[in-house]
């Protein structure tokens, strides 16, 4: 941890000087107040609880971080910026590892929970198109955001993670899409933090009816044995009929903590079409909850999970179906390496209403050693009869079989290991339409991967 | 000097069973030599203990490819020197389309040197060589794009083993049951491909059970193994013979090899069933 970073600590002094330093307008003062007190209320997740039972955080010290109060950051010394201090070959070349080669509609990035910088073309803002630092729109367009911002997507008293995040959220993005207005190219978002640094980056993408939209967001930490604490929060607000292709990577260093909500609210005739992939953070604990709520709703997800040495990565992920006639397809595969573990817990729920629902949902691991762990546990709630829902899951190791098929083609073990495993991706890359999200998965993983033992 | 693959006295084990049980066998390049014996005799055994099976162990003998020992490398290595053999049961690697493995495949066994993350030959100069190969075997293009033997039949599976082999060109090939599965026009095929490889540019080592495939490619050796062990080797003839008469007069003037051989099927259906 660095001098420059705020005092340690989430007490009540530092909180009241954060929000001192903000100068927000009263209705979001009052919403962190009250998130603030619903923190404080909260205890934390005890051991016993089903979302927490294999996951375990008692290493996690809130105090060893520190609320993001005042300008400063190291990102702001020279020579150490996000995008030109990439040395580590492991990691990605630059903090913005999904944009190679793509022409944006626009840019921002958000710095140790602060606003970096952000960039919109012209000709989207004057179709009235907001894109940009959520902290700093909130003087500008308070009131746009007031009606979405904790109001249908992520609860604010779910846990106490969520009720902090809604408290201290700070380094956020906003993408608001009027009325039908399609933006051509992608929009990247770009969260970065410093060793031991906090990021409480608050997502919210609104698009209106019939608009459409690429996001792009990524996480980036200088080094890949970086540590640092996020908690946030992504929301997604789809109006009738407009269509989100949504990408997320997060990327921390291995010494990162993730703790996010994560909802999209999907209205009639609305798609959405949201790839992750986790290859970052030493422990991650993510609710990942999509709810249809117009007639005709569609989603897809493609979750890609690569974890190694002692990375835990956890998702629990509902696809809720509260409208008839919709359609929910989940697709996650990890491949884990060294002693590594992953946790999926996937729900599909269909309202007595949801009539001719359509809901799949897959989960394939792929163990890379025998001490790597991978748990997959899904799970059906149904309370109508005319659906239509499956799921499944898959966990196995490298079939040795299959390596020596390679070998005995001539590739190393190693490249047949890799091989083995881009092979086991593929069926998600296949699914991923923007080319150069595909190419720096792929890229990102397969650098990871080592030999099969 | 000729290429040489020499394997004297050969024991192997798996999982602390015997299976081979002392094979002498010498295959130059250029000569073709024919491999039959009734089924559970060790055939693929001896084929996936050449290329360097981890499963299987060598427990006496030596094997040796122009005098430098083989026992001591891995498959790839193997592949590297110039030894090749054609799977009789290829297993699929899914999301892997097959151009992008051989292409892998081909760059390693030429450039044994080749280091991992170097640069794999030129994606041209692979795809026209590639498609000379495919017209040549009468494959569709479309081929080379699915996944290897994904979903493949059981014909498909040996066109594209036989495909590997003349993109790789080894120095010795054994291949493993390559014409079953197959439809008389397929082995024909085959064979004319075998041909058109380059038999006297390789050693061949055919294991077969039909007459078909040596029929285009006339074996200059026979080998007959029998509980795991080369009982009689004799020329073209002894296929002959053993495709119209059987293994009845080899099993009754080597009891004790048929007796082994019987034991070995034995026990492998008694674990079949259990
Ligand atoms: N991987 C293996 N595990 C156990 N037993 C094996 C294995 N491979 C071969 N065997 C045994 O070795 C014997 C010879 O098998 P194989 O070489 O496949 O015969 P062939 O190809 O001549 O039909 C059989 O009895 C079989 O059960
Ligand atoms: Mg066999």
């Amino acid at each position: 941890m660095t001098a420059t970073l705020s005092q340690p600590g989430f007490d009540q002094q530092s909180f009241d000087a954060f929000l001192h330093a903000r100068n927000e307008p009263a209705w979001l003062v009052e919403q962190r107040r009250e998130a603030w007190q619903s923190s404080l209320e909260k205890d934390w997740p005890a051991r016993n609880e089903e979302e927490w039972m294999r996951t375990d955080i008692r290493l996690f010290k809130l105090n060893q971080f520190g609320l993001p109060v005042g300008p400063h950051s190291v990102w702001a010394r020279p020579g150490d910026k996000v995008g030109d201090h990439r040395q580590d070959q492991s990691h990605t070349e630059s903090g913005t590892t999904l944009t190679e080669g793509v022409d944006l509609a626009g840019r921002t990035a958000a710095e140790d929970s602060r606003p970096a910088h952000s960039a919109l073309k012209a000709k989207w803002a004057d179709k009235g198109v907001v894109f940009g630092s959520l902290d700093e729109l909130v003087h500008t367009h308070g009131e746009l955001i007031r009606k979405h911002l904790f109001t249908r997507a992520v609860d604010p008293t779910y846990d106490k993670f969520s009720a902090l995040h809604a408290a201290c959220w700070s380094g956020g993005h906003l993408l608001y899409v009027p009325r039908n207005v399609t933006i051509e190219e992608p929009l990247h978002c770009l969260s970065a933090i410093s060793d031991g640094g906090v990021d409480l980056g608050h997502t919210l993408i609104v698009l209106e009816e019939n608009a459409e939209a690429t996001v792009m967001c990524e996480t980036a930490s200088p080094r890949q044995e970086d540590s640092g604490f996020h908690c946030g929060a992504t929301e997604v607000i789809l109006a009738p009929n407009s269509r989100l292709r949504f990408v997320s990577l997060q990327n921390w260093g291995h010494g990162v903590w993730h703790f996010a909500h994560q909802k999209a609210i999907v209205g009639r005739d609305a798609s959405l079409q949201w790839t992750l992939a986790a290859i970052g953070s030493r422990l991650s604990k993510v609710n990942q909850h999509v709810e249809l709520v117009g007639r005709g709703a569609s989603t897809q997800v493609n979750g890609v999970l690569f974890t190694e040495g002692k990375q835990h990565i956890s998702y629990h992920t509902l696809q809720h179906h509260a409208a008839p006639d919709c359609r929910s397809d989940f697709l996650y595969k990890s491949a884990l390496q060294d002693k590594s573990r992953t946790v999926w817990r996937g729900m599909i729920k269909v309202d007595p209403l949801a009539i001719k629902t359509n809901g799949y949902q897959r989960n394939d691991n792929l163990l890379l050693a025998a001490t790597a762990r991978a748990d997959s546990i899904p799970g059906l709630e149904i309370q109508c009869d005319d659906v239509r829902c499956t799921h499944g899951s898959t966990t196995g190791k490298v079939d040795e079989e299959l390596i020596f098929y390679a070998q005995a083609r001539g590739l190393t073990r190693k490249e047949a290991t890799r091989l083995i495993v881009s092979g086991f991706f593929q069926q998600i890359f296949d699914r991923i339409t923007i080319e150069s999200v595909r190419e720096a998965l792929g890229q990102a993983i397969l650098r990871r991967v080592r030999e099969y033992v | 000097m000729t290429d040489t693959l020499k394997i004297d006295n050969l024991h192997v084990s798996v999982e602390g069973k015997p299976i081979l049980r002392g094979v002498n066998l010498t295959i130059r390049r250029g000569e073709t030599h024919a491999l039959m014996g009734p089924n559970g005799s060790g055939k693929s055994t001896l084929g996936l203990v050449i290329m360097g099976h981890p499963k299987y162990q060598v427990t006496a003998g030596t094997m040796t490819l122009n005098g430098e020992n083989l026992l001591d490398k891995s498959a790839d290595e193997r592949a590297r020197l110039g030894l090749f053999y054609a799977f009789q049961r290829p297993v699929a690697i899914p999301g892997v389309k097959l151009a992008d493995f051989l292409r892998h495949a081909a760059t390693n066994v030429r450039h044994p040197e080749r280091k991992e993350g170097e640069e794999l030959m030129p994606m041209r100069e692979f795809r026209r060589e590639l498609k000379g190969k495919m017209e040549q075997l009468r494959m569709e293009s479309e081929f080379a794009r699915r996944y290897v033997n994904d979903g493949f039949s059981g014909g498909e599976m040996k066109r594209a083993e036989i495909l590997q082999l003349a993109m790789l060109q080894p120095k010795i090939a054994i291949l493993d049951e390559t014409d079953s599965g197959l439809d008389a026009d397929a082995v024909r095929l085959a064979s004319q491909s075998i041909a058109e490889i380059g038999r006297e540019k390789m050693g061949l080592l055919i294991i077969t059970h039909h007459d078909k495939l040596l029929e285009h490619n006339p074996p200059d050796f026979t080998h007959v193994i029998l509980g795991g062990r080369i009982v009689e080797t004799g020329g073209v003839e002894l296929a002959n013979e053993l495709h119209t008469q059987g293994y009845d007069r080899i099993r009754q003037a080597y009891p004790d090899a048929d007796e082994a051989n019987r034991k070995m099927v034995e026990k492998e259906e008694a674990a079949a069933v259990a």
